[in-house]
């Protein structure tokens, strides 16, 4: 018998192997990949050179080589007066300097506003790291004691509470004061505490708890509410300082942090809602976040600013900027609610069934279980729905309230610095403030995605 | 054998705190209660406080004569209308620039978003650029930048830009004269004399551009076009018909536009163009004729399109790079080449991907309008919570419309959405 083999390949050693292509290796690939493939894509680097020829060039000039940097009024940034085209007049921004930081905040107390905003990174920065420790304790210090301390910082504390929730009843404890306290005020407090407690210890068969632990739990939450209170109310001897002197980039700043702070509790509760089994719970939910959705924020502004009012007793007066914040808040609660929404859509459904399966009662189950896991994963979310809050706080400069763009376009007006530039380098600076903000946290919020979905993956 | 029976019937419930059915009901009777409570006291307080301040609650108001004009109407108005004529006039305005900045946006952000995913380096890094700047950068910083850095700064009327086939022939025949091509330059200039003047201006004015003037045979035109636009849209359907059927493809892009056009263009000619363009004048310091868009209306446009067109593109950019590589890799195998991979394969698939997202950018631009208040661009929040508000003090009625326009806009786009979306769904067994 015969066999015939015939060899279809040819075996290696007969041909040597050839490199690639010099036109696919090196240099000269990837110019033929990325920019000279064709004649179509010769055309578009031109064209990309040009924009960038056009651009690039101008905005350095402007902003750096024919920049004035020192100079003490308009006449060091007119170019009939020095004898060069100008180009942007940075001492206008460092004449602005402490209106841009403070408002209008006065000089004698713009270290409080300093300390607040020291305090403010010392804290925030170990909190953007996810390797070091504590974090549950910082994120505490962040957003539940820095808020009353920077609160009491900037407005000065001594808060004159006279009623607490008994105003109604007529019950007059005296309105004898004590080291800025009002006694009236606290014997009042503690009485609705010890109200609180009785009426827990009362329903609490209805939700299967025990009474004492109950009892004890409502105390706690008192007992954290009256120190913040407590801290409020105490005179520190601390200067008022109305918020109408407030400005720039402090507004910015703490209309876009207590946003962000007072929206994640809502939002959460809110997105619990929108998954709640009971109709009246989950419609309530989904109306409240969808109005405020459906709407925008101008128009929450103005609800908040002109509307609000009306719906209050007639002897409050609310201040400009909390009705901002209030505005601010509701419609801030709405997105995350709906951020959270897909953290909890998120978690498989296998948790939920295994925290049943262990016995957890529903609370325990959202504490324990699926919201630790649902938080995670939304952080980058949350760290978008900051930015957008953050772009949005321009916004309260059609209420009259002056942050950061609303002083900058106030000085547009100063007379003392009127000069052909100023307006563009006010925009240059402003625009410049907001993109590194803006786009260091964007980046902030991708690493953090990236990190988050590799531990995800199995 | 006896077996232990299973019981006939659960044993009788017995009463208890924990029952799931009175939780649920105490639960929603509680919240039932809160709920009436705040709307009762909202409603008790605003009361008590617009009898204070001396305010007729109701919508009376909206006949009384408004009395302030506005800078940019679509429909005839005057300052003896109504209120009510005015908020028309305002939700018009909105939805005027609201639409062209759509149309703008998307096709900025979908140039963008392309050129995101260039081979090209030079062309990517633009766009990355491009997005970068818009997308952190406020909106409201936007449209200030563009009204009061851009327009505002633009020179005057008399020393303002010209654009139309006039200045294009005399910046021609001035360069024809620097590089010493003088006969071909005094023949352009004659030329740029018998065109009757530039059509379109841009100053700190804003943009003045000719206004259409229709006569009455342009209404044969009209109807020529649209007996084009539906025999247009039959051989569509006849061609996906046969295409079924046989499998046989049919240039309806074309054939149709041919079916649109051709016949409309055709008349035109046979009429003598019963339509003529009334063009702008500069007389004095300003303009004569024609029709002028104001800069608050250009700078809200622009800046709105630029903002959002940087969401568009990364929208797009994602629904490109979600359809799978697989697909780009079997059009090829069956031999299309790029361009049809592109319209018939990738893009119908990214569509699904790209569209949820992209109404929602819709309505965030048509939301973000509202900021045009900052520049004065009188849109229905300006003219109706910002003017009217102002004079007649009607707080609740006022926000509560205002809200009621951007909520139905809102509520209608996400209907329009869920429809979308239910017939694009991939059918899954």
């Amino acid at each position: 018998m015969e066999t015939r083999t015939v060899a279809f390949v040819a075996p290696p050693e007969l041909r040597p192997q050839e490199p690639a292509p010099a036109n696919t290796r090196g240099a000269i690939g990837w110019a033929r990949a990325h920019l000279f493939g064709s004649v179509g894509q010769v055309l578009l680097t031109l064209l990309g050179i040009f924009v960038v020829y056009a651009v690039v060039p101008p905005l350095l000039k402007f902003f750096v080589f024919e920049a004035v940097w020192t100079g003490t009024g308009r006449d060091d940034c007119l170019p009939e007066k020095i004898g060069r085209p100008v180009g942007a007049c940075w001492p206008f921004i460092w004449a602005k300097w402490n209106q841009i930081l403070y408002g209008f905040y006065p000089a004698a107390e713009r270290w409080r506003v300093n300390t607040v905003y020291l305090m403010g990174a010392l804290l925030l920065a170990p909190l953007l790291f996810p390797k070091l420790p504590f974090k549950r304790l910082n994120a505490l210090a962040f957003f539940g004691i820095y808020p009353v301390i920077a609160f009491v910082l900037l407005t000065g504390g001594d808060l004159d509470m006279r009623t607490f929730l008994l105003g109604w009843t007529g019950l007059d404890f005296g309105l004898a004061s004590f080291a800025g306290l009002r006694v009236g005020f606290w014997l009042q407090f503690i009485l609705v505490a010890l109200i609180a407690a009785g009426i827990g210890m009362l329903v609490c068969p209805f939700f299967g708890g025990e009474r004492g632990s109950v009892a004890k739990s409502i105390l706690k939450v008192f007992a954290v509410l009256g120190v913040i209170l407590l801290v409020v109310d105490l005179d520190f001897g601390l200067e008022p300082v109305e918020t109408r002197q407030w400005g720039g980039l402090l507004v910015t700043l703490v209309i876009a942090v207590t946003g962000i702070t007072v929206s994640l509790p809502f939002g959460i509760l809110l997105a619990l809602g929108r998954r709640s089994d009971y109709p009246l719970v989950k419609y309530a939910s989904i109306i409240f976040i969808e109005f405020w959705r459906g709407v925008p924020l101008i128009t929450v502004l103005f609800f908040a600013t002109y509307m609000l009012p009306l719906f209050l007793p007639g002897r409050f007066t609310i201040d400009g900027l909390l009705r901002a914040l209030v505005g601010v808040a509701l419609f801030a609660s709405a997105y995350m609610a709906e951020v959270v929404r897909g953290g909890l859509q998120a978690i498989p459904k296998g948790q939920y069934e295994g925290a049943m399966a262990l016995g957890l009662r529903s609370g325990f189950m959202m504490r324990l279980v699926v919201l630790p896991q649902a938080l995670k994963l939304v952080i980058p979310g949350i760290v978008n729905n900051f930015i957008g809050l953050f772009k949005d706080t321009t916004l309260v400069l059609i209420v009259s309230i002056f942050d950061l763009l609303g002083i900058l376009r106030a000085s547009f007006t100063d007379p003392a610095w009127a000069t052909p530039t100023t307006l563009f380098t006010g925009f240059g600076f402003a625009g410049i403030v907001y993109f590194v903000f803006c786009y260091g946290m964007s980046r902030y919020s991708m690493a953090l995605e990236k990190r988050l979905d590799r531990s995800h993956r199995h | 054998m006896t077996d232990a029976r299973l019981p006939d019937s659960a044993p009788a419930r017995r009463w208890s705190w924990t029952d799931p059915a009175l939780r649920s009901a105490v639960i929603q009777v509680s919240l039932a209660i809160l709920l009436i409570w705040m709307a009762w006291s909202f409603f008790a307080n605003a009361q008590a406080n617009l009898a204070r301040q001396g305010i007729a609650s109701g919508f009376g108001f909206l006949d009384n004569s408004a009395g302030f004009g506005i800078t940019q109407t679509l429909i005839p108005y005057s300052e003896s209308m109504s209120y009510g004529r005015a908020f028309l006039v305002g939700l018009l305005n909105t939805l005027l620039v609201a639409v062209l900045g759509i149309i703008l946006a998307t096709v900025i952000g979908f140039l963008v978003g392309v050129a995101r995913l260039s081979e090209n380096v030079v062309i990517r890094a633009l766009a990355s650029a491009y997005v970068e700047v818009t997308r952190n950068l406020p909106p409201l910083f936007q449209i200030l930048f563009w009204y009061l850095a851009v327009l505002a700064t633009m020179p005057n009327p008399r020393q303002g830009w010209a654009f139309g086939l006039q200045p294009l022939l005399q910046s021609l025949a001035n360069g024809a004269a620097s590089i010493g091509l003088s006969p071909l330059a005094d023949g352009l200039r004659s030329l740029a004399g018998d065109v009757s003047g530039p059509g379109v201006f841009l100053s700190n004015r804003g943009l003045v551009v000719p206004r259409p003037v229709f006569e009455a045979d342009f209404n044969i035109i009209f109807g020529v076009l649209v007996v084009g636009i539906i025999a247009a849209w039959i051989v569509k359907r006849w061609a996906h018909v046969r295409r079924e059927k046989t499998g046989q493809p049919f240039p309806t892009f074309w054939v149709g536009l041919a079916l649109v056009l051709g016949p409309a263009i055709i008349a035109g000619f046979v009429l003598g163009w019963p339509m003529t363009f009334e063009k702008p004048e500069l007389r004095g310091f300003n303009f004569a004729g024609g029709v002028r868009i104001i800069p608050e209306f250009v700078a809200l446009l622009v800046a709105l399109s630029v903002y959002t067109a940087g969401f568009i593109a990364e929208i797009v950019r994602a629904g490109i790079l979600a359809v799978s590589k697989g697909q780009t890799e079997a059009a090829k195998s069956l031999g299309m080449r790029s361009g049809p991979t592109m319209r018939l394969i990738i893009i119908p698939q990214a569509m699904r991907v790209i569209v949820p997202p992209l109404t929602s950018q819709y309505l965030n631009l048509t939301k973000n309008s509202t900021l045009g208040v900052a520049v004065g661009y009188p849109d229905l929040f300006a003219v109706f919570a910002g003017t009217t508000l102002n004079q007649t003090g009607q707080a609740i009625e006022i926000i509560a419309m205002t809200m009621a326009v951007y909520l139905t806009i809102s509520i209608l786009t996400s209907m329009l959405m869920g429809w979308y979306n239910k017939r694009v769904a991939l059918v899954e067994r």
